[in-house]
């Protein structure tokens, strides 16, 4: 009962940080020269100004800057996203269509640079300052420096051109027409250099913290009381360290998961993967308002998700957070 | 010798660079079945690495023992493997450490926790085990042991946790306890209980004890026999009512003249003139409040009055939690008081401004309790005191030369005026902090626990310092404390805190010699060792 009341209280909390992010990109967006109308019209090759005003008046863009805002609240309140004038869709279908790629890339990369920086981080810390720590901070400082741009083409270049043991993009074989299980291996086997090129940056953070709630997890008292029960090394790291050590990286999960996103464009650009990050990048050039407000909507309630499902589990994992949350 | 344990000529290296080269050296200790050994000494001198070398949990590979053995049940602890040596932790010797809120693993149940050395040593099934946890927790006494065993670690009282912590010791009934300062971090109260506690169990179990501790109060309350450390030696070794009342190795001596003593406390003087400070129903709530989270309200200190003299001492004596500190903060206005009235010299402190508060804040000043984080690290000693005159408008010449004449009075040489807090040690640096206070001229001096972080020889020498100036510069004091051998040494009258309100207040020799509370009785009466009186010695 508690923890439901807690659950409650996290998600009514997070309500004000979507409407404030709302209406800041809305209000944001007046700022950028030109609208959809021009957009349209630059693709159509030119109108005349008389079509132009049609237009505005058909999309609504003729009213004030308020009123706009307003209506489009009133909209979101009835789950509505609207329609949008370049993909001539509704704005939620576009979306949904694009959703797809962009969480497997996200689920699978946090996944790996989660579950590889725990196990390295571990190893750093238990050999600290000897030459598996040294190589392992190293390696992770490199991959935390390299643009994923950069990775992303290099493994483009080694893996599919010159060795050509996976695809160099896109989100499965073309004209291919798989299904069923067929269809889900296709795709795994295109994600996998897009999941290691995203993984690789946050891999290193994750390496990083964990190395150091290690170091510091250890140097506790319970840790000591634990040795002195004459429990044997592993069960000490597995049973007391580990799972104190843990809760700075699901933090940290929560965190990331924004980034994670803005990272995603680039590496969907890279590997022409039909995915949200690459539809927000569109939307942009083309002024299609809509849309990108649907995007930053989604894209908000999915890091506003994520961060609830973490509060959840830290308050699983630590006990401490309920009583005084 | 037919010892539990018998540590010979033991050495333990420490890493090049440390500031000596061994941490221990030569050390041989006898300990007897159904004794308490207590090894006493003060920060530094090797009394925990001595607990750490019997465990086999030396600090990493630099760490290590040179030489010597470590007997215990007939065989060299040194010499076993680390399986051989693991089935003795916990079953054989168990230990229990000084702070039990960071000794246990706060995202475990307590009863997994005392389960595991079960796990780990018998073959026992998971519903004996659980019976055992039940039967051991309902003997080191746990109020429902049942729902204990569930809760987690921030869901017990400080006392209770170390309770669970002695259970878990002796879940295996090893036949060696260590006790690493096991009472340091708890309220006087509930001090007694654990001792007790402890003692009678060793009794019962027939249990061989090592105790480590710095307070020789502890000491006369607990010890068969007692051996005294200093710089990685044992010094003194012997039964406890001759190394208490005829110690005869100097640094032991020397140890004990400092004991503040219960016997002499200071007669209540007679202070004629008007009060300096006069404190009236001073009050102090805290609401812990968030948007969506339920309002929770605490009153830390109720109608709390009081009178301080010219030259006087009062001492604030309470537990953690009695709002005594909090009165200390509401005096300095570092918190603002709800309701009441201070008044210093015809001004009421609590109802200045901000602004006007700057202005007067020389009036009050505070000593605080941590010598390490209440000293700026980037800024030098002199700055450190001679900033406060600054800031009111005295010139640097004057404020420099004033700091340095603070530095003589409070016993440093002014020299060190240009080091950083860093260069100085514990009681170096709060006669720092005391003569940043006394730059200002205050009118009242307010102290919060200023010598508990102290080691017992170091805490004399700036109790003395603190008695001194106070004749000399007729200063008026506040000394909040915990510790009432502290209090009974320096204070002029005593009011005793509890829960927010002072529950007796008098002359400090009648408040120790007649209490009239019920809470003040319970609070002498858990004064460890108050049987003992320290012999007075010639410091050699």
């Amino acid at each position: 009962m508690k923890f439901l009341a807690y659950a409650a209280r996290r998600l009514a909390a997070s309500l004000p940080t979507l409407l404030i992010l709302l209406a800041g990109l809305f209000v944001l967006l007046q700022f950028a020269p030109g609208d959809t109308v021009d957009a349209l019209m630059a693709q159509a090759g030119g109108g005349d100004a008389v079509m132009a005003a049609e237009l505005r008046r058909f999309y609504g863009l003729d009213l004030s800057v308020p009123e706009r805002l307003a209506a489009y609240l009133w909209r979101l309140v009835r789950l509505d996203l609207g329609f949008s004038a370049i993909y001539n869709k509704p704005v939620a279908t576009v979306i949904l269509e694009r959703l797809t790629p962009t969480l497997l890339l996200m689920a699978s990369s946090l996944s790996l640079a989660f579950a590889a920086g725990m196990v390295l981080g571990v190893l750093a810390a238990r050999r600290v300052n000897g030459w598996p720590d040294t190589v392992i901070s190293t390696l992770g400082l490199i991959f935390y420096a390299t643009p994923s741009f950069w990775f992303g083409l290099m493994g483009i270049v080694v893996f599919a051109v010159k060795l050509a043991w996976l695809p160099p993009g896109g989100y499965g074989t073309v004209g291919a027409g798989y299904a069923g299980l067929r269809l889900m291996l296709d795709i795994a086997w295109h994600l996998i250099l897009p999941t290691v090129t995203l993984a690789l940056i946050f891999l290193a953070i994750y390496l990083r913290i964990m190395r150091a709630a290690m170091l510091e997890v250890l140097n506790l008292d319970f840790v000591r009381a634990a040795r002195a029960k004459g429990l044997s090394e592993t069960r000490v790291l597995v049973r007391h360290v580990l799972r104190n050590a843990l809760l700075p990286m699901v933090t940290l999960i929560g965190l990331q998961a924004g980034t994670m996103l803005g990272g995603s464009v680039v590496v969907e650009s890279v590997f022409s993967l039909p995915g949200l990050g690459r539809l927000a990048y569109e939307s942009v050039v083309q002024r299609d308002l809509n849309t990108l407000l649907g995007i930053v909507f989604v894209s908000a309630i999915l890091v506003i998700v994520v961060n609830f499902v973490v509060d959840l589990l830290y308050a699983k994992l630590d006990p401490r957070i309920t009583a005084t949350g | 010798m037919s010892g539990l344990l018998s540590i010979r000529d033991l050495s333990v290296r420490l890493p090049r660079g440390a500031d000596r080269s061994h941490a221990l050296i030569g050390v041989s200790l006898d300990l007897a079945p159904n004794e308490i050994l207590c090894l006493v000494g003060e920060s530094g001198s090797g009394k925990s690495l001595t607990a750490a070398a019997i465990m086999g949990l030396l600090p990493g590979p630099q760490v290590f023992a040179e030489k010597g053995a470590i007997l215990f049940e007939g065989r060299d602890l040194l010499r076993l493997s680390e399986a051989e040596m693991r089935a003795i932790r916990g079953a054989r010797i168990g230990m229990i450490f000084q702070e039990p809120m960071t000794a246990l693993n706060p995202v475990l149940p307590v009863g997994r926790q005392i389960e595991e050395v079960l796990e780990e040593h018998t073959a026992m099934t998971r519903a004996e085990r659980v019976g055992r946890v039940l039967a051991l927790l309902e003997e080191v006494r746990i109020p429902d042991p049942a729902s204990a065993a569930r809760a987690h670690p921030h869901e017990l009282s400080g006392g209770q946790r170390q309770r669970a912590m002695i259970a878990m010791a002796l879940a295996l009934n090893p036949r060696l306890l260590i006790a690493d300062e096991p009472t340091t971090a708890l309220d006087v109260t509930t001090q007694k209980h654990i001792l007790g506690l402890i003692r009678e169990l060793q009794r019962s179990h027939g249990t061989g004890v090592l105790f480590i501790t710095h307070d020789f109060g502890v000491v006369a309350e607990i010890a068969d026999r007692v051996a005294v450390m200093q710089h990685g030696r044992v010094v003194e070794q012997g039964a406890a009512e001759q190394v208490l009342n005829r110690p005869s190795h100097p640094y032991t001596r020397a140890l004990i003249a400092a004991v503040p003593t219960l016997a002499h406390s200071p007669r209540g003087r007679d202070f004629p003139c008007a009060p300096v400070l006069a404190v009236r129903n001073l009050s102090k709530t805290y609401r812990a409040a968030g948007l969506f989270a339920r309002r929770r309200t605490v009153h830390a200190v109720k109608d709390v009055s009081f009178d301080l003299h010219r030259g006087e001492t009062l001492g604030i004596v309470g537990e953690s939690g009695s709002g005594k500190s909090t009165v200390a903060r509401c005096l300095v206005r570092l918190l603002d008081p709800d309701g009441g009235s201070m008044v210093v010299d015809g001004l009421d402190m609590a109802a200045l401004s901000r602004a006007r508060l700057r202005r007067e804040a020389r009036r009050v000043q505070m000593v605080f309790q941590d010598p390490f984080a209440s000293l700026n690290p980037r800024r030098t000693a002199g700055d450190l005191v001679a900033q406060g005159p600054m800031l009111h408008g005295v010139p640097r010449e004057e404020a420099q030369a004033r700091a340095a004449e603070l530095f003589r009075l409070v016993g440093l040489d002014p020299a060190a005026m240009s080091r950083l807090p860093h260069e100085f040690s514990g009681g170096q640096r709060q006669r720092i902090g005391l003569a940043r206070a006394l730059a200002m001229r205050p009118t009242v001096l307010v102290a919060d626990e200023p010598v508990s972080a102290l080691d017992v020889s170091v805490q004399a020498q700036v109790l003395r310092l603190l008695r001194d100036l106070r004749d000399r510069l007729s200063l008026s004091i506040v000394f909040i404390t915990h510790d009432l051998r502290v209090a009974a040494e320096l204070c002029d009258r005593i009011a005793v805190m509890h829960e927010g309100e002072i529950v007796e207040h008098g002359p400090t020799a009648e408040v120790f010699a007649a209490p009239r509370h019920d809470y003040t009785r319970t609070l002498m009466d858990s004064i460890p060792g108050r049987t003992w009186t320290p012999p007075a010695l010639e410091p050699a």
